[in-house]
């Protein structure tokens, strides 16, 4: 039994059956990352701190440049199909593939540098904020957190461990989130018992990285979503080519136009999140 | 339609030739160029001090909203794309509007009722 | 007429080899075999929500005595602190965690698991490819996942209660700050199972929106033109865009959420939050206001999502046994439209207390007016569809008949809640309660019901028998309002939603202004009638499994004599459901046009019909 319209367009929508689906799943992604991106307006409003320029711009950039690379090839891909030329078709569609695996490369790297940079307040109410060095005593758990509070210790440490941050002193709070564009890093020791506060940059410790984390967490399980369908499809899935020219073009083009959606979200998300 | 004479089956689904396909290609590349640029320009923007955040806002999500603009239109085709599909899209927007404007309104500091 | 010669679903052509049975019923892509995986499901989750609610019926009516028969099972499975002992040391006493948890999961069920299932998932899948003349959905695959992601999210929110401090207890509703603070000390908790539960049922049925606009637009039958559509169809279309735009935000709050019960952010946390006294080692700065907004986003279309489908079924019933077209269908179709359109901008009416402010107040208070226009038209046309009708009294069609005051009583008693002012005093009460379950109780399952006693023959080859659904009917029927209607007296009396002793506590007494006796003791006779609302669907369900094997045979593909298109089908329906192609001549309610001989017309006959010598008139 066939399914009318799978390949051929209906003729007075003009549209395939998959086109349609895949432009009415991408309409309530719209409205995911808007309640998403409206949280975030919300949070920031009714903040009375928030960052500026504090993650770091380059690596947003390069990232941003990176995704649209991938969307242009992505959409040179299915040209090439579109004109028969299958070896150029996944020429361009592994540098897509490439290009994903880059852009989680790099966000992975960003990701493990916020669980390395730690916000330590201490008992005198001197801040220090920096990135932990290994040879920190006392045992730390990336998602145990915070670590310390009121001065009480994690398990397993003792008064005597030390604490090694690559860091500066920040002459007050505002500093931390709007950081001068080139403060000098220095070794700083710490004895554990003279923290009173002390606790990584993750989605637990301001409303901003919580929805730094959240939105670009989402946004990086879709790149991973989006690059294994066109893999699955550049790959395994590949004889379809052979049996049904245009039913695997459509199939290209309809992972494109996913494609081209997650390309979108990152175009607003990265001014939102690292420029303003 | 154009008849082509490829031997290899070609998808019409949207009705192009080979000619229309390869002048696509030029367009696709030229707007590819264009949003690395409004990228660079992005970033230049939010390092200038305009004396308030808000200059800054706008400016950013217009560039951004211009390169949106661009992938959806040209590399998603919707440009070129059917009733249908606008339709839906445009509602979708006025609904992202109305989640965000009216969410907004309740919760601004003025319209808070304080009893006294 | 005949039926053709199918006995069983497991017809089979010979072109394709026979599939096993994994294949056939637990894995099928078929949207009649989904369509019936579905209903019975959600039959099941409703049979089960209903249970807890006469669990805490019991409690209402006679506080802090042990539940007979089955409270020193729930001590023995659900432990001592949920199940407390009485007076007199006997155990079985629902203890308020208890309560709160089978009130949080009676909601959740009822509307997540048991009636979108069933009203959406199981009649949208059966009978909408059948009414657009298609083979099956658009994405069969898509439709089989969609089903999977249901069942799934149903066996986490079910293995919730049996888990150390039990399930989810914060409402339905799963208002921040109190769903992440509840049951702090538990590691995964009842609420994140929750919140895990909904993510999935929210998955399912965003694939299944897809799967239903995509076909509705797509897989009409030739010559079935928008405005010839079934308003079933129109139904549930809507419906389909409510869920595929509306769930999405709700999607993303309950991630945030999750995140602020494992991860410890403050997305609805305020600052300051103390919890027994201790000071919370949270960020603070988040907004529970946002979780409120982000939630009724969804939750008042979500009510719409209820009640369109019923519509859609009442409608279908009610042009076939009134043998009359439905009047003002194009008034309808545009209503539901409308509806549909409204229903995103009206939700801060379920916040008028949270402080607002006046003007955004007034703003809501006026859509929310708005709204009750395109719904009364509805209602309207239904009533006068019955005016010089021929109304054939069987099963569905009481059903279908008695949905109509109870939405219109539903209906008009949400007014005074729609205007803020009226709704300071009603706000969270009985009253509120006794609404929405007018609507859907009364309302849309009735609605369910009637779907199901006349759409059985199609799917089974059998009708359900007669007299223990006319039984059924009297019986829901009464009780359902012995329930529901004293409990607006109550609401408007003051007695508020959720307490776990019916009032007890706020009991006038020694000069203190409170809750009069009568009103508390109205408590009693509601929750005999609840337990005798769960006695009366006795017949139903044994009715139900009886009449597949032992129910009266149809004589004809078309029993009731229907004019729509899935009733021009084999039956059952084989895969792929139409013999040869349709194709479309008229609109789907030709019922007694003058100069016919019939008194109904099916779509799909065309204008002149064939001469006699080919034999017997066609049908497809």
């Amino acid at each position: 039994m066939e399914i009318p319209y799978a390949v051929k367009p209906r003729p007075d929508t003009g549209l395939y059956n998959a086109k349609v689906g895949i432009w009415l799943f991408l309409a309530s992604e719209v409205m995911l990352f808007g309640a998403l991106f409206c949280s975030y307006i919300l949070l920031r409003v009714n903040a009375t701190d928030w960052p500026h320029h504090w993650l770091n711009i380059w690596l947003g950039m390069t990232n941003t440049i990176v995704l649209i690379l991938s969307s242009v090839t992505v959409v040179l891909s299915w040209s090439e199909l579109k004109m028969g030329r299958f070896n150029r078709y996944r020429f361009y569609q592994a540098i897509t593939i490439i290009c994903a695996l880059v852009f989680l490369g790099i966000k992975s790297f960003e990701y493990h540098d916020k669980f390395i940079h730690y916000q330590v307040i201490l008992k005198d109410g001197t801040m220090i904020d920096g990135h932990l060095q290994k040879e920190t005593t006392m045992p730390v758990s990336w998602h145990e957190q915070p670590v310390i509070v009121d001065g009480k210790l994690p398990r397993g440490a003792k008064d005597t461990d030390m604490v090694t941050l690559d860091g500066w002193y920040p002459p007050n709070e505002g500093e931390v989130w709007n950081p001068p564009l080139n403060h000098e890093d220095k070794k700083i020791e710490i004895p554990a018992n003279k923290i009173k506060f002390m606790e990584n940059y993750g989605p637990w410790h301001t409303t901003y990285t919580a929805i730094y984390f959240t939105l670009t967490g989402l946004h990086a399980l879709h790149v991973i979503a989006g690059a294994i369908v066109i893999f699955a499809i550049w790959g395994p899935l590949a004889k379809v080519w052979e049996q049904d020219p245009e039913r695997y073009t459509n199939r290209v083009e309809v992972s494109g136009l996913f494609w081209h959606f997650v390309d979108l979200v990152w175009i607003f998300l990265f001014p939102v999140l690292y420029l303003l | 339609m154009n008849q082509t004479q490829e031997s290899v089956q070609v998808a019409h689904a949207d009705d192009h030739s080979i000619e229309a396909v390869r002048k696509h290609i030029r367009q696709y590349l030229i707007i590819g160029v264009a949003l690395i640029f409004g990228t660079i320009l992005t970033v230049w923007a939010s390092l200038i001090n305009f004396g308030s955040i808000e200059i800054n806002i706008v400016v950013a999500l217009v560039i951004a909203s211009a390169k949106g603009f661009l992938v959806v239109g040209f590399f998603m085709h919707l440009l070129s794309e059917k009733k249908m599909i606008y339709s839906v899209l445009a509602t979708t927007v006025f609904f992202f509007a109305a989640l965000l404007y009216l969410t907004l309104w309740s919760m601004a500091r003025d319209s808070i009722i304080h009893i006294r | 007429m005949q039926p053709t010669t199918h006995a069983d679903t497991h017809a089979h052509t010979s072109n394709h080899e026979e599939p096993g049975f994994w294949q056939k019923y637990i894995f099928s892509t078929d949207h009649k075999i989904i369509g019936i995986q579905y209903g019975v499901t959600a039959l099941m989750f409703l049979f089960l929500g209903f249970c807890l609610m006469m669990i805490m019926r019991w409690q209402l009516a006679y506080p802090n005595h042990a539940v007979p028969v089955i409270g020193k099972l729930l001590y023995h499975v659900l432990g001592e602190d949920m199940v407390g002992k009485d007076a007199a040391g006997n155990v079985g006493v629902i203890m308020p965690d208890l309560y709160n948890s089978f009130g949080a999961m009676h909601g959740t069920i009822m509307v997540f698991l048991a009636i979108v299932p069933l009203a959406f998932g199981a009649f949208g899948n059966f009978v909408t490819p059948l009414q657009i003349g298609a083979p099956d959905m658009t994405f069969p695959r898509v439709n089989m996942v969609s089903y999977q992601f249901y069942f799934f999210g149903g066996v986490l929110m079910l293995s919730s209660f049996f888990i150390p401090g039990g399930a989810a207890k914060s409402g339905w509703t799963s208002y921040s700050p109190l769903a992440t603070v509840s049951d702090m000390g538990q590691h995964p908790n009842g609420q994140t199972f929750w919140i895990m539960g909904m993510v999935c049922l929210i998955s399912s049925s965003l694939l299944g929106a897809v799967n239903f606009i995509t076909t509705i637009i797509q897989l009409r039958a030739k010559g079935l033109s928008w405005m010839r559509l079934p308003f079933f169809v129109w139904a549930q279309f809507v419906t389909a865009f409510l869920l595929l735009l509306a769930f999405p935000p709700l999607e993303a709050a309950s991630v945030l959420q999750l995140m602020d019960n494992l991860l410890h952010t403050s997305f609805f946390l305020p600052t300051g939050l103390v919890v027994s006294g201790q000071a919370l080692h949270i960020s603070g700065g988040g907004s529970p206001l946002l979780w409120q907004h982000l939630f009724w986003f969804l939750g008042h279309p979500e009510v719409y999502v209820l009640i369109l489908p019923g519509m859609g079924i009442v409608t279908e019933i009610l042009a076939c046994n009134t043998r009359k077209p439905i009047w003002g269908y194009r008034s309808m179709v545009y209503a539901v439209l409308v509806i549909g359109f409204l229903s995103f901008i009206v939700w801060a009416h379920h916040m008028y207390l949270t402080g607002m402010g006046t003007r955004i107040a007034t703003f809501f208070q006026t859509t929310t007016m708005m709204i009750s226009i395109p719904s009364v038209v509805i209602l309207t046309a239904l009533f006068i569809s019955l005016w010089g009708a021929s109304i054939r009294f069987n099963t569905p069609m009481l059903f279908a008949l008695a949905f109509l005051p109870m939405f219109g009583i539903g209906g008009l008693t949400g007014l005074p809640l729609g205007f803020n002012a009226s709704d300071i005093h009603l706000h969270d009460t009985y009253y509120v309660i006794a609404h929405f379950h007018y609507i859907v109780a009364p309302g849309t399952i009735f609605a369910l019901f009637a779907g199901i006693y006349y759409w059985y023959p199609k799917a089974t080859g059998r009708f359900m028998n007669e007299f223990w659904g006319r039984v059924h009917f009297g019986l829901s029927f009464l009780f359902m309002n012995l329930i529901f209607m004293p409990m607006f007296y109550q609401g408007m009396e003051g007695l508020s939603r959720r307490m776990y002793d019916g009032g007890a506590t706020y009991e006038a007494a020694g000069g203190v202004v409170g809750l009069s006796k009568y009103v508390i003791g109205l408590n009693v006779p509601i929750s005999h009638a609840v337990w005798a609302l769960g006695l009366s669907q006795i017949p139903f369900i044994i009715n139900f499994f009886w009449s597949v094997n032992r129910g009266k045979k149809v004589t004809s593909d078309n029993p009731w004599d229907a004019t729509t298109l899935e009733w021009q089908t084999p039956t059952p329906p084989p895969h792929g459901n139409f013999v040869k192609q349709l194709e479309v001549f008229r609109g789907p309610y030709e019922y007694s046009v003058p100069g016919h001989s019939t008194d109904f017309t099916p779509q799909n006959e065309p204008e002149k019909p064939e001469p006699l010598t080919h034999g017997n008139p066609v049908r497809s």
